[in-house]
């Protein structure tokens, strides 16, 4: 009996949808039941990443009608090579995270009670399966709030903290926006994929009323015939609903919040996959669901890509949460997904398919890439939450010697992210460049023009990241611990370290050999654009990867990692030859004698250099206290520094929104003031009103 | 791939290591002559590295192996940028693995472990130093893909190779974008060395220093190899200019005659290119951290409007 990529994937959602009441049931509190659940989570993951990339390198399309769903609605599901790669992202770092989260959870569940954190953990996964398995407006929008409810429970996990309180808060809101517009973007294309085009039997054409009503499915959407102005409000609709997702500045601020709040597992997922379901939605709608779209919409995402990744990696720069400043950097590395997409619809728009591919491959490479390494440096800061108890770097340092084995798999995601090869990151960055520098071939001097500056912003965005970045692991692991409790931390455990390595390993094979991912990747974009890059991209066999034509541009992964790792190896043996002996000394420090661990930068002097250079960016309130000495008042006895940044789309969009609405509910909390007597009065009032008006 | 190719390569790369002490000499010499100092002769950096490899090294007592591993990994990471920019002659085999934008990125490599090394005693000097560096390298590094992708949009390709052939064909003609994309390049390249007016490598004055912070606790043969890094860096950037404006003089019939007929023009080159620098280095003053914001935003300017006549004039 053999089994179709559908119905692998439909049996992962299946074991992931059964683990979530059997968990909550078994009341899984020993260490043993933790174990099996994560294990079972892990197998039902993998299932679904080898369902998806079965998908993806046969390029086949596999579609089921389900018999659930309501009555004459049933549910449609679909494996093509777009949901493919997406199963493939989702289901591979959610089989890392859930053996991560076997060590993990077992810490957690001394001290508190973990049902719901795996039940809900598995109807997460679940839910995100369900999204990108989805072939029709009312599976998708039923996997979408599953998979939103669920991550809001798993927000407000730890529920004593009132800021973990008001982040679940802020996500539902914001989420519950969202999905209200991509409930009516799928409004709009069901209403226009319903109505039979002009008298031609269609699929969406409606003879028999309501049992046979067939404009929800993304099939019939495909199929219709949309006007562009009715195409263009269900695009700005649905980039919207799925921007406030994927976390889009100006639509960004529960992300902050809601992500570092969570247990680290958690926010390995949601930063690490749940963002990309949006970026699937976006690609779905636009390049599957719509198809013929003008340049301005690829121009609009271009740049809310570009400014999310610039504002995204300054505010990075800025945090002193470990877990904050990568919640941030998620914003930033979403921006240049969306920048790949953005320059995937403009060449599209064109009519030049190839570089669209190229630009497309760009972007889900950095989503596979993003899942990778954020994933592993959400999990190694779970790791020193673990270990510490702290999320603030400025209380933390000197990690370096305390955990062996997450100071360098987190290196390898603080490289890994900041773009530097041979590490994955750098592959899709170079590829997005790629992208940018192919723009002459725009019959539009304007944009022409124009994407060449956007190719700047990346640089600048990738340079603010490795600044973050090396603010992230200095701060945390190098230097001295800056307060005494640290100095008692430990590694993680087993399954901790090996799930870690499992994500470092891979963000290095994706980084040595892209030519052989983008080979497999490549029916994505075949069927997303009509034409793919592998034929060129590894027409120099495994290790070269030259995406338009050999002269063009080139780049060897792999010999790049060779040549510096040979180097490095010849130079230290060379040296070790003749080597002198190692001393260890005091610290030297030009000779200062009273070094103490405060004197170390901080994450706040750290960032001060480029936070006074782009202050217009912040909102920044800094307070300095001196405590004169009674003797000598020139030399303070006591100084307190604070320092306060704040968002300043927080105080320009949504504070006018809150208070707004607290005004107007105010406003209508006057009729209420608990005397009958004016109760009566509305009564009557309205009962005379009806009258009238029915008379 | 023919022999030759790889005789050439390892020469070039052997032309990088040797002959970048040199250069730093020549530098120095000028710089004296100049300031009407005597000088210290040409191979005097030769005799400070081979002391320092020669001494024993002294490390902090909290030294990781971050600290360690650094001096390695910056040498190897130069050696790779010296074997790919087409110094000698346009073909080289290594070009291949790396283009233009690697080449950012391998220096960029170095920058980040070098950070780190800086924060891993725990200092305040290594983390000032730290933090200025990953400052100015964020400012810099746009500009300085401005300018290259001026260059690689004129020639149609980021690899290095390529644009260096498309030059050399072209003969020189001034274009208003390359003009622009090269005084951009200059700017940058002071401050991606770190020359005067961005930083000042013969300071350890703590007010002013930003890569010698970095590097203050360095010894021994780390310490060699961290000079001897910054060395081929700076005569790098140097010959990465020459090559990419002035290409004329490289091999391009990709013979090992030719190569060595490459060898004596780059010699050349390099004089010139040290006289430029000392010029710059003797007649500015070392600005405020906080200027260098202006500076490299001019830089920056200059790389645009480099590649705006791109698109308007050609």
């Amino acid at each position: 009996m053999s089994f179709s990529p559908l119905d692998l994937a439909a049996i992962s959602v299946a074991v992931m949808l059964l683990l979530a009441p059997a968990a909550a049931v078994s009341g899984s509190r020993t260490p043993l039941m933790v174990t099996i659940c994560f294990m079972l989570a892990a197998i039902g993951s993998l299932l679904g990443a080898y369902a998806g990339a079965m998908a993806v390198a046969s390029g086949s399309v596999g579609s089921a009608v389900l018999a659930v769903g309501l009555p004459d609605l049933p549910f449609h599901m679909r494996l093509d090579p777009l949901s493919g790669f997406f199963m493939t992202v989702v289901g591979l770092l959610s089989f890392i995270v859930s053996i991560y989260s076997i060590g993990y959870v077992k810490a957690i569940a001394k001290h508190r009670p973990v049902t719901r954190l795996i039940a809900f953990y598995a109807l997460f996964i679940a839910g995100m399966f369900m999204v990108i398995l989805a072939d029709d407006a009312l599976f998708f929008l039923v996997s979408w709030e599953i998979m939103a409810a669920a991550s809001y429970f798993l927000v407000l996990f730890e529920d004593e903290r009132i800021e973990n309180r008001r982040a679940a808060f802020l996500y539902m809101v914001v989420a519950h926006v969202g999905a209200i517009a991509i409930l009516l973007s799928f409004g709009v294309l069901a209403g226009i994929a319903t109505v039979p085009a002009a008298g031609l039997g269609l699929a969406g054409a409606d003879p028999a009323g309501f049992t046979a009503f067939r404009g929800y499915t993304f099939d019939a959407m495909r199929h219709a015939n949309v006007t562009p102005g009715w195409a263009t409000a269900a695009f700005l609709l649905a980039f919207f609903g799925f921007g406030a997702k994927a976390g889009i500045i100006p639509l960004h601020v529960w992300l902050p919040e809601a992500h570092p709040v969570a247990p680290s597992n958690v926010s390995a997922l949601m930063s690490g996959v749940m963002l990309k379901t949006a970026i699937y939605g976006i690609l779905r709608v636009t390049f599957d669901l719509v198809r013929v779209f003008p340049w301005w919409w690829g121009a609009l995402v271009l740049v809310m890509g570009l400014v999310s990744a610039v504002i995204g990696a300054l505010f990075a720069m800025m945090q002193g949460d470990l877990k904050r400043l990568l919640a941030w950097s998620s914003v930033e590395n979403v921006g240049i997904i969306l920048i790949g997409t953005g320059l995937a619809m403009i060449y599209a728009s064109f009519n030049s398919p190839v570089l669209a591919s190229l630009a497309l491959i760009a972007a889900l490479y950095h989503c596979l890439n993003h899942a990778m390494f954020k994933g592993l440096l959400f999990m190694g800061a779970g790791s020193v939450l673990h270990a510490t108890g702290e999320r603030d770097m400025d209380r933390m340092g000197g990690l370096i010697h305390k955990m062996r084995w997450t100071a360098p798999l987190f290196l390898v995601g603080c490289v890994s992210i900041s773009g530097l090869p041979p590490f994955n990151g750098f592959v899709s960055e170079w590829l997005t460049f790629q992208a940018f520098l192919l723009s002459p071939a725009i019959p539009n001097q304007i944009i022409r023009l124009l994407i060449p500056m956007g190719a700047a912003l990346l640089a600048l965005t990738a340079a603010l990241a490795g600044a973050a970045f090396v603010k992230a692991f200095g701060v945390t692991f190098l230097g001295h611990a800056r307060t005494p409790g640290i100095g008692a931390a430990h590694d993680s455990s087993r399954t901790m370290k090996l799930a870690m390595a499992l994500a470092a390993a891979l963000c290095l094979a994706l980084g040595v050999l892209p030519s052989v991912v983008i080979d497999w990747m490549d029916s994505v974009p075949q069927q997303l654009t009509g034409s793919s890059i592998s034929g060129s991209a590894g027409a120099f066999g495994w290790m070269w990867l030259t995406p338009v034509a050999s002269e063009r541009a080139s780049y060897s992964g792999a010999a790049t990692f060779l040549v510096i790792l040979l180097v490095t190896a010849v130079v230290w043996l060379l040296l070790r030859v003749r080597a002198g002996s190692i001393r260890r000394a005091a610290i030297w420090d030009c000779g200062f004698e009273k070094l103490t661990p405060r004197m170390q930068y901080t994450s706040a002097s750290f960032a001060m250099p480029i936070r006074r250079i782009f202050s217009f960016a912040f909102g920044v309130r800094e307070r300095v206290k001196l405590v004169p000495q009674a003797a000598h008042r020139a030399f303070p006895s006591r100084i307190q520094y604070a320092i306060r940044i704040s968002d300043r789309f927080w105080m320009w969009l949504y504070r006018p929104i809150v208070d707004a609405s607290f005004w107007a509910a105010r406003l209508a909390g006057m009729l209420q003031q608990g005397r009958i007597r004016s109760y009566l009065i509305y009564s009557f009032v309205t009962i005379i009103v009806l009258l009238l008006f029915l008379k | 791939m023919n022999a030759h190719r790889i005789i050439i390569e390892f020469a070039q790369i052997a032309v990088v290591l040797a002959l970048s002490p040199v250069f730093i000499g020549w530098v120095r010499m000028l710089k004296c002559w100049t300031q009407g100092r005597t000088t210290a002769g040409l191979f005097q950096p030769y005799r400070d590295i081979s002391k320092l490899f020669a001494k024993e090294v002294v490390l902090a007592e909290n030294a990781s192996w971050i600290f360690r591993f650094t001096p390695y990994l910056v040498f190897a990471v130069t050696v790779l940028a010296g074997g790919i920019i087409p110094i000698l002659s346009a073909h080289l085999p290594l070009s291949a693995t790396a283009d233009v934008i690697v080449l950012v990125a391998l220096f960029a490599i170095a920058r980040f472990f070098t950070a780190l090394a800086g924060m891993d005693i725990g200092t305040a000097f290594g983390g000032m130093g730290s933090s200025r560096e990953m400052t100015i390298a964020s400012l810099a590094e746009p500009a300085m893909l401005m300018a290259i992708f001026t260059i690689s949009l004129a020639a149609q390709s980021t690899s290095l190779s390529r644009i260096v052939q498309v030059i050399y064909t072209a003969g020189p003609v001034l274009k208003p974008s390359i003009a622009f994309a090269f005084i951009a390049f200059i700017l940058i390249s002071l401050a991606e060395t770190g020359r005067i007016p961005v930083d000042n490598p013969a300071t350890h004055l703590e007010l002013t220093m930003i890569h010698e912070a970095m590097i203050l606790e360095y010894s021994g043969r780390h310490l060699a190899l961290i000079e001897w890094a910054g060395m081929m860096k700076t005569l790098l950037f140097m010959a990465l200019g020459a090559t990419l404006f002035f290409p004329w003089g490289i091999d391009a019939t990709d013979t090992v005659s030719g190569a060595s007929l490459a060898f004596v023009f780059l010699i050349i080159k390099l004089a010139g290119a040290g006289v430029v620098l000392v010029l710059i280095e003797t007649g500015l003053a070392k600005m405020r951290l906080f200027r260098l914001t202006e500076f490299l935003g001019s830089a920056f300017l200059m790389a645009t409007l480099g590649m705006l006549s791109f698109f308007i004039l050609e």
